[in-house]
């Protein structure tokens, strides 16, 4: 796996280091909770981009470049957290860094009518390349970090780890606020007027035109938030999930993500179930590969499984539920639809 | 006239596109209580001028008053806000969302920034109820036909309290009966005081439903009628400029052979269910069979299986007692049948082949090509000559096909497909968006097909086009033939009950 992922939680190797290897040391309860909780943190920073990046599809762009907002997120969150050892600025950076992102791809894409996949990569490539640099001059060596605490840090006894597992719910405010997310967008997509007016602007949007919901006001709004998200899941990342920066260290998770809107059929909770099976499944993979389960080649291949799980069950469910029908297309008024 | 300024009037509008004049200096006025006609062309600037009053477009000189006030409409709600409605040729309508949604959409909402849904559903029910429009405000859009599709476009813009209601031809989509039924509702609307602005090119209808007429042609208003002082002879020669053959000569001709027979076909539509479900019928030599219908009953998957561009469930199709169902379309030609499709654009030609390339398509491996080559001089030869005898205007056979008139580039097609001499024609709405005089051009071709000896199956939503041509009549409604009738028995009554899915009376 990536050097970030194999970060993931420094306590979990050490249980695996007392435990038995095998199978068997896979399917103890102590391992399945260690699993299961750190799929839960891992979930939290695809969830936070995927379901923001439901918004902008629902209102018909598509957005290649999370990615590159996502490391764009991350450096700024940990470059903040090492000024000021605030967590919460750092969060509050990534949220900042992705809503400019957001202007910007807007700009490109609404005010400009540019074509949104080239657009999307050039985004990518932009955050890649700008966030290494960033690090290199400000920065130059990894240094880990501290995240946020965990709610009940202080209410849980020592020594009593096995029999309450507190792993499982013993984590920091954000995942929960990640988890939030759900019901909150569905509410703002189904319940309010912003959202009818996204919803009919990713569908029709001359329709909405006509009716006179200005179209670009609409997507501008719809891309924001998918963006200042996507820079909240960097933030998320760097100071939550791995405590460290380094060179594209998402490694592809923002096109995992987008991957996870189409599996959601562009729903908030098809995009939870989405991201919980990816983040399920990796953590699984690890914890194999560092219970010696798998190695060598064999561990390689493996390390492949998410991906391949996510394509599969792309394939089975993307025939169900159309796509937003004006996805990917810009809009001029007037122009022959 | 009334001493009182008009609810509406548009002065000296005039509208350039890039090398075209759609509007030039067009005058035009509503008054409260009547249903004023827009009368034109495809082209003749009728809703170049309505998408002007709609602040779509923005006109380069003209000026707009309501009731008296000059008013600066830059954008639909600016409109919207001046009272102005305007349902859309293309209904501006969005499929996912319910009918309550769509017409919520843009509205204030008295919960804000929360939707509120049920204050609208119960304002659509009491409007429904005032107007006999009937709908279900909590239904899907997707699942409406189009006739409620467009009762659904009509409350949009009762609930918005249009005063001004321009309809841009509102009944290219309806069953004669749903016809009726909507000139009762504008009837109704215009008698509660509001203006309405009605945009159509079918004359028998604008005869019943205007009390006002204008007239388009290349930008400027032609006349100024009423329906008692002309007759619809008149308006197409002021749609038109000259005199029109409004009904081709018939020849009389003794129908042959069959030449296409259709047995049992069932063909799955692009989602998968059943859009043609078990079509028999045959035409014979000599013979033009008119299927009638609303679109989307299943004519256009019937003509692309035909023409072999569609996998056939089952059953069989026959051309001049050859099998070719299920067959490659270079087979489906070489058997003798000509297609002229119903979306040019994209099944007739390619837009950026120029006229010769298009006129050659089918030509692969004959006289235009040596060892791979093509042989440009006889190529240009033989598309001169079907230029001129096709009367297609463009100014030569090298400019791109996509800059030819709608009405030109069907000559085009025409001019291909009839110079393959086939034994079997299919032409499916081959005069859809097409001038008056393309299309008076293009009905005497296919007339002089069948004195040739040809089978013709016309497909074609217009019931009029159908009444003029065929010897024939069927009509198609949910993939099913619901019988076919000889000319001089079928009626539009009796059509127009078929295509809404009602059986009876002897077929």
């Amino acid at each position: 796996m990536t050097p970030s992922l194999a970060a993931l939680d420094i306590a979990t190797v050490e249980v695996f280091a007392q435990a038995r290897s095998g199978w068997s040391g896979f399917f103890t309860l102590a391992t399945l909770v260690v699993t299961v909780a750190s799929a839960i943190r891992l979930a939290a920073a695809y969830l936070i981009a995927a379901v923001g990046e439901s918004v902008g599809q629902r209102s018909g762009v598509l957005n290649l470049g999370v990615d590159g907002v996502m490391l764009l997120g991350a450096f700024g969150a940990y470059y903040t957290m090492l000024q000021t050892g605030q967590p919460w600025y750092g969060l509050l950076v990534g949220l900042g860094v992705g809503s400019v992102m957001g202007l910007v791809y807007a700009f490109i894409t609404v005010t400009l009518h540019a074509e949104q996949g080239i657009s999307g990569i050039g985004i990518y490539l932009f955050g890649l390349g700008f966030s290494d640099l960033l690090f290199r001059q400000l920065v130059g060596t990894p240094l880990p970090i501290r995240g946020f605490d965990g709610l009940f840090d202080s209410t849980v006894p020592e020594g009593r780890l096995d029999i309450e597992y507190p792993d499982l719910y013993n984590h920091s405010l954000v995942i929960y606020l990640a988890f939030l997310l759900v019901p909150a967008v569905t509410l703002l997509v189904n319940r309010t007027t912003f959202g009818l007016n996204i919803r009919a602007v990713g569908d029709t949007p001359q329709a909405a035109d006509s009716l006179g919901v200005s179209v670009a006001r609409t997507r501008y709004g719809a891309i924001l938030i998918g963006n200042t998200l996507a820079g909240a899941a960097g933030a998320v990342l760097a100071l939550e999930t791995t405590g460290i920066f380094i060179q594209n260290m998402t490694n592809g998770m923002g096109f995992i993500a987008v991957a996870l809107v189409y599996f959601g059929a562009w729903r908030p909770l098809g995009v939870l179930a989405g991201s919980l099976l990816f983040s399920l499944v990796t953590s699984a993979v690890l914890q194999w590969q560092t219970l010696g389960i798998l190695s060598g080649a064999a561990a390689q291949l493996t390390a492949m499984a998410p991906a391949a799980v996510t394509i599969i069950a792309l394939v089975v469910v993307t025939h169900r539920i159309g796509a937003p029908s004006a996805l990917t297309r810009p809009f001029r008024r007037g122009a022959e639809h | 006239m009334s001493a009182a300024p008009p609810l509406l009037e548009m002065r000296g509008i005039t509208k350039r596109f890039p090398g075209v004049l759609a509007n030039d200096a067009v005058d035009f006025n509503l008054e409260a209580g009547e249903v004023h006609t827009l009368l034109g062309e495809n082209g003749a600037g009728k809703s170049t001028l309505m998408k002007i009053l709609y602040g779509m477009y923005r006109a380069e000189a003209g000026e707009v008053f309501l009731r008296g006030q000059r008013v600066v409409i830059d954008s639909p709600s600016a409109a919207i806000e001046h009272g102005i409605g305007m349902i859309h040729q293309h209904f501006m309508l969005v499929p996912p969302l319910t009918v309550t949604e769509n017409v919520a959409l843009g509205l204030q909402s008295s919960r804000r920034p929360l939707t509120d849904l049920p204050t609208v559903a119960n304002r659509i029910r009491e409007l429904s109820e005032t107007y006999g429009l009937r709908v279900n405000p909590d239904a899907p859009l997707w699942q409406l036909a189009v006739g409620e599709r467009q009762r659904v476009e009509i409350l949009k813009a009762l609930y918005r309290e249009a005063t001004v209601l321009v309809m841009d031809e509102p009944t290219a989509v309806l069953t004669p009966q749903e016809v009726d039924e909507l000139i009762v509702v504008l009837r109704r609307m215009a008698a509660d005081g509001r203006g309405l602005v009605f945009i159509s090119h079918k004359l028998h209808e604008v005869m019943a439903v205007s009390d006002r007429i204008t007239v388009l042609r290349d930008g400027r208003v032609t006349g100024e009628t009423t329906p008692a002082n002309t007759d619809r002879a008149e308006l197409a020669r002021l749609m038109v400029g000259r005199p029109v053959q409004m009904v081709p000569d018939r020849p009389d001709v003794q129908p042959g052979e069959p030449l296409l027979e259709v047995t049992d076909l069932h063909v799955l539509s692009d989602r998968g269910d059943e859009a043609v479900a078990g079509m028999s019928f045959g035409v014979r030599a000599g013979e033009i069979l008119g299927l009638a219908g609303v679109s989307g009953n299943g004519q256009s998957e019937l003509a692309q299986a035909i023409a072999g561009l569609r996998p056939v469930q089952e059953g069989s199709v026959l051309i001049d007692g050859n099998d070719v169902t299920g067959q490659h379309p270079r087979r489906v030609r070489d058997a003798g049948l000509s297609y002229v499709p119903e979306e040019r654009m994209r099944d007739g030609v390619i837009g950026m082949f120029s006229v010769a390339e298009n006129l050659v398509l089918l030509n692969q491996g004959t006289e235009f090509s040596r060892r791979g080559f093509l042989r440009l001089g006889a190529m240009r030869e033989h598309c001169r000559d079907l230029v001129e005898r096709f009367a297609v205007k463009t100014p030569h056979i090298d400019v791109p096909t996509s800059n030819l008139s709608g009405g030109n580039i069907q000559k085009l097609i025409l001019a291909r497909e009839l110079s393959a001499e086939p034994k079997v024609i299919l032409a499916a709405q081959p005069t859809r968006g097409v001038d008056v005089g393309a299309a008076e051009y293009i009905h005497n071709r296919l007339v002089a097909q069948k004195a040739a000896g040809c089978a013709t199956l016309l497909i074609s939503e217009d019931l009029d086009e159908v009444l003029a041509l065929s010897d024939r009549i069927g009509v198609m409604y949910e993939g099913r033939m619901m019988g076919v009738l000889d000319r001089a028995e079928a009626t539009v009554e009796r059509l127009g009950l078929w295509m809404a899915g009602v059986a009876g009376g002897a077929a």
